[in-house]
């Protein structure tokens, strides 16, 4: 017996490669591109974000593979999952990843940047949110997320001569330290409590720790919290305005829905996989975030003159609307499940649109170099293809049907609706309100882009590129194909984290 | 070609429309002829397509939802794909496949500043999908993305075409329906979950309501949602206050289908959701109803009397005319409701010619100032006269259309359905009737001001002003010849209406009382919630139900 004890404390643990080609693929292509840029110099440069998307459309074929083959694969003693929670957001973050290398193409060529470390710190930052999806494990959570954030802010700070991009990457940095100490530490009061960092471990401690333990509800306040910064949900949002307008727009991009999308999924398998048994501590925590977030992103939305800004505060809204089901998730499991599909919907729309309305704003900024909401005016005169694709997302941000939005909201109002408790219906009416605050500051800035004139009658066409054009098209598909046919994204995101958890 | 119309022809009437906007977008915007015959073969389809229906509808079961289709749409909310029209919607949508190729004549030499008639057509086009499918959709999650679908379409045309204040008046009419819209969407998603019903389909909610008994108090709020959300659309006062700013601004072809459609999406509502999902609470909330319907009857025309501007003044009328709609549904008796399915289509061909003649004189006179108008009888004779009859139309004038919405429903208010108060109606009624006074009162003075007289100096001379032309003749004269033939033979809509209407409203809003013993009143069930009890009688055989 102690022999065999030893001999398997020298094994190492056994690895499914499977369940690892997407990372391995990814790490590969990232490794590729470095070993490309030493070897060719200036003569990569053109082929490397080229390189850098096809990393990333061939990591989506072993996640194909593992999503037809379909069992869940359990590694390390249950720290690392793929199943089909993780296979989804995995290709959330993937496909979101494609059209920000998409988006950055010329910007980052044109401003002269550079390209090799460029997509290889964008692909680090994917590869940690492709682990994040598959960590069921304090450590394994905490290794993704400074994984997938300390590229970002470096990516943040891209332009280094401008004073604006170094005070965002500063300030992203400072904030997103903060709150991983924050976090940190109410991960080690969890762990005080539990005595392990697996998420299922910790389930079950509390299950056994009793109804009123301080410390559990303060671990479970601290973590929620940690996430609520790398959300931006309000009041932990101060951070996004600042960031968003300093740092380069398909950066800004990058954080608003990929970044944004991973801290979502460490949230989910937070609360599903460890918290579950407690909604009294994060029901009305989720609440609070939720109804706060919304209010306050809407109200400030509204007085801002930068559409980059604008975008900042409409994210914090929306990361309202995004959590809102989660307050009431744990009324019963059958609920949990539908707050937990409800999510990731929003999550899947919400990435399609966000990116869409950002190639629109990038493309335009090209031909003005401002994101001022002024320098949008007239634009229907002339890039008429633009303004319509910008219709198309900020209907789809507003929630009017028949586009993407309106069932991600309309799946929120659901959840809430379905719990059939007072505070549900009272969060549905609170974002039914707030639905159409949003709508002003949307239809304003797409009245200025339909009816107003060009500053100064300029009507230069805006140039196209072939890589932002097919951004767009693939982000306003998507968006058209959601609201059309919602079955396509409730099909994929009709999964559980609740048959591993409780 | 009958099995072909029964599974596919509404789905061809809504979404052909989108097929000619695919086509468009292909279409460089230089070729502007070459939208126009798109959009307006497009258009000419549809119609045609309708009329098919018309001929194959049996119009021996209004009450049957016809040409029905029910497939699964979206499988977790448990959303269906179902289509069907019955005589209520079928007048509708007629109303609707008409207006829009009219449209589309009459702005084909002129598109409003800044022009651009591909982007005009398309909005039409997207338009004519979202009321067509408001009116075949029988579930609500369908429903509302149809009744949604119109709204972006017509923003762009009010924001985008319209008048000097154009973006205020866009703006206030995307918040107030949005508003609306969002709660109504709450209440539709409680009435789903309260009820537990199979699907959103109207009939699925309906049995729901009826077998599991949702609590009275959520009943009545999942109606105030309803209210709030088809209400603003009607518009029903306090809700009013977008209707003139929109109808103002906007242009002429914008209003026209405003006043001609879109107004009818509320009304259409109350009708075909509110009131059969949810009687008992229709039945509370009627008074109310009926009493935002007189203020609307008498504000509206009070309003009008007050307007400077000729388009504010239709615009005001409108929400006058929509209060004798909603005084019809109010009542909850067959009679009413009937009298507002006419009072709405109607009321679409009779406004719908004013602003096409508002718009007319604006570009004639480039002003719709009362004050500096005068003389069009003298300057334009022919329009003059079809300005003088649609103004015959809209006051109520009997052998007109217009009289079988007014009429009718004033006289329903006489006895309203059992449960609801019928007093308070009567008093509702001669309130309506003085509003009809008030109505030939503006209305003419209008027409006096407007059409009588000898022209200004200002105009007197202006070579501008020229009498009807082509395609004005030729998108006026359908809608004329409708209203004149509505009204010498109303069947001609009350036929189609009529049994449907009467299935849609639960049996004890129309049970005679008077008729019935004690065990047969105590066998209906329902004798308390809508106070029926031996002997009584809500005055139905009055009206000679």
């Amino acid at each position: 017996m102690s022999v065999e004890l030893l001999t398997l404390a020298f094994e190492r643990p056994p690895i499914d490669w499977h369940a690892f080609a997407p990372e391995i693929t990814l790490l590969c292509a990232g490794a590729l591109i470095t070993l490309v840029d030493i070897v060719f110099l200036e003569k990569a440069r053109p082929y490397t974000a080229a390189l850098a998307g096809l990393g990333v459309l061939a990591t989506l074929i072993p996640i194909l593979t593992l999503a037809l083959d379909g069992a869940d694969r359990t590694m390390f003693g249950g720290a690392y999952v793929v199943d089909d929670f993780a296979l989804i957001t995995k290709a959330i973050f993937l496909l979101s990843g494609y059209v920000v290398i998409l988006l950055s193409t010329n910007y980052v060529a044109e401003g002269d940047y550079w390209e090799n470390e460029y997509y290889g710190l964008l692909l680090a930052s994917l590869m940690g949110m492709v682990m994040m999806a598959s960590s069921r494990d304090l450590i394994s959570i905490f290794v993704a997320l400074e994984l997938l954030s300390i590229p970002a802010y470096l990516m943040v700070a891209w332009r280094k001569r401008d004073l604006r991009s170094n005070e965002a990457g500063l300030k992203y940095y400072l904030m997103g330290v903060f709150a991983s100490a924050v976090m940190l530490y109410g991960m080690s009061l969890l762990f005080g409590v539990a005595g392990s960092t697996q998420l299922t471990h910790i389930a079950d401690a509390l299950v056994d720790a009793g109804p009123s333990v301080a410390v559990i509800t303060m671990g479970i306040v601290f973590v929620v919290a940690g996430f609520a910064f790398k959300v931006s949900a309000a009041p932990f949002h101060t951070w996004a305005p600042d960031v968003y307008v300093g740092a380069p727009t398909p950066v800004t991009a990058f954080l608003a829905v990929a970044s944004k999308a991973a801290g979502f999924v460490a949230l989910l398998q937070l609360i599903y996989v460890g918290f579950y048994s407690r909604p009294e501590v994060f029901e009305p925590l989720i609440w609070i975030l939720a109804a706060v977030s919304m209010t306050v992103g809407n109200l400030i939305a509204l007085r801002q003159t930068n559409l980059v800004r604008l975008m900042a505060y409409s994210g914090v809204a929306q990361t309202g609307f995004i959590i809102a089901p989660l307050a009431v998730a744990g009324h019963s499991g059958a609920i949990g499940d539908q707050a937990l599909s409800a999510v990731l919907t929003y999550l899947a729309v919400y990435a399609a649109m966000n990116l869409g309305a950002f190639a629109v704003i990038i493309t335009l900024a090209r031909r003005s170099g401002s994101a001022e909401i002024e320098s949008f005016s007239g634009a229907f005169h002339y890039a008429p293809a633009m303004t319509v694709a910008m219709t198309i997302f900020f209907g789809s941000l507003a929630g009017i049907p028949p586009l993407g939005g309106w069932f991600a909201k309309f799946e929120v109002f659901r959840v809430l609706a379905t719990a059939g408790e007072p505070w549900g219906y009272a969060l549905a009416v609170i974002a039914a309100v707030n639905a159409v605050i949003a709508l002003y500051y949307y239809a304003a800035v797409l009245l200025k882009m339909w009816a107003e004139d060009a500053p100064e009658g300029d009507h230069r066409p805006v140039p196209f590129t072939p890589s932002l054009t097919s951004a767009l098209v693939i982000c306003g598909g998507v968006t058209l194909l959601f609201g059309v046919v919602p079955q396509v994204v409730a099909r994929f995101t009709d999964v559980s984290l609740l048959a591993l958890g409780g | 070609m009958e099995n072909l119309l029964d599974g596919w022809g509404l789905t061809v009437a809504t979404f052909s429309p989108m097929v000619g906007v695919a086509v468009m977008l292909l279409i460089p915007g230089a070729q502007e002829h070459r939208h126009k015959m798109v959009a307006l073969v497009t258009s000419l389809w549809v119609a045609l397509v309708a009329v098919l229906l018309l001929i194959e509808f049996d119009i021996g079961h209004t009450d049957r939802l016809q040409f029905a289709v029910d497939k699964v749409w979206i499988d977790v909310i448990s959303s269906h794909y179902s289509l069907g029209i019955d005589g209520i919607s079928l007048p509708l949508i007629l109303l609707t496949v008409l207006i829009v190729p009219l449209c589309i004549i009459y702005s084909w030499n002129h598109f409003p500043e800044p022009h651009n008639p591909k982007a005009f057509l398309i909005l039409i086009l997207v338009l004519e999908t979202g009321m067509v499918g408001t009116f075949v959709a029988q579930d609500l999650v369908l429903f509302f993305v149809f009744f949604e679908l119109v709204l972006l379409p017509m923003f762009f045309m009010i924001a985008v075409w319209g008048g000097p204040n154009r973006r205020y008046a866009s703006l206030k009419f995307f918040l107030f329906t949005l508003f609306g819209s969002a709660l109504m969407l709450v209440s539709f998603l409680a009435l789903f979950f309260l009820t537990g019903a199979e699907s959103f389909v109207f009939a699925d909610l309906a049995d729901a309501v009826a077998s599991h008994g949702v609590s009275r108090t959520a009943q009545l709020w999942i109606f105030g949602g309803m209210l709030l959300g088809f209400g603003i659309k009607v518009p029903m006062f306090p809700f009013h206050t977008w209707l003139p700013d929109a109808h103002t601004e906007a242009p002429t072809v914008g209003s026209v289908i405003l006043a001609a459609v879109l107004l009818k999406l509320g009304t259409y509502g109350f009708i075909r959701i509110a009131i059969p999902i949810l009687p008992e609470a229709a039945v509370e909330w009627a008074p109310w109803i009926g009493l935002l319907a007189v203020i609307g009857i008498i504000y509206g025309a009070l309003g009008c009397l007050a307007q400077t501007d000729m388009k504010r003044l239709i615009a005001f009328s409108s929400v006058a005319h929509m209060g004798f709609v909603m005084l019809g549904i109010a009542t909850l008796t067959d009679f009413g409701i009937n009298a507002a399915v006419m009072g709405m289509v109607a009321h679409g061909l009779i406004t719908g010619m004013l602003f096409f003649l508002a718009g007319s004189m604006k570009e004639r006179y480039h002003t719709l100032e009362i004050s500096r108008l005068g003389g069009l009888l003298v300057q334009a004779p022919r329009m003059g006269w079809i300005f003088g009859l649609c103004i015959m139309a809209s006051l109520g004038l009997p052998g007109l259309a217009g009289f079988w919405g007014e009429f009718p429903a004033i006289l329903s208010a006489y006895s309203p359905a059992n449960g609801v108060p019928v007093e308070t109606f009567r008093i509702y009624m001669v309130i309506a009737a003085l509003g009809t006074v008030l109505a030939a009162g503006y209305l003419l003075w209008l027409l006096q001001r407007a059409a009588f007289g000898t022209p200004s100096d200002e105009f007197a001379d202006d070579p501008n002003i020229t009498d009807t032309t082509r395609d004005e003749w030729i998108a006026w004269v359908p809608m004329l010849v409708l209203i004149v033939a509505i009204g010498v033979y109303p069947n001609l809509v009350f036929r189609l209406s009529d049994g449907a209407v009467d299935a849609s409203l639960h049996q004890c809003l129309k049970v005679d009382a008077s008729e019935l013993t004690a065990a047969q009143v105590e066998a209906l069930g329902c004798a308390d919630v809508y106070k029926i009890s031996v002997g009584t009688s809500a005055g139905h055989a009055v009206v000679g139900g």
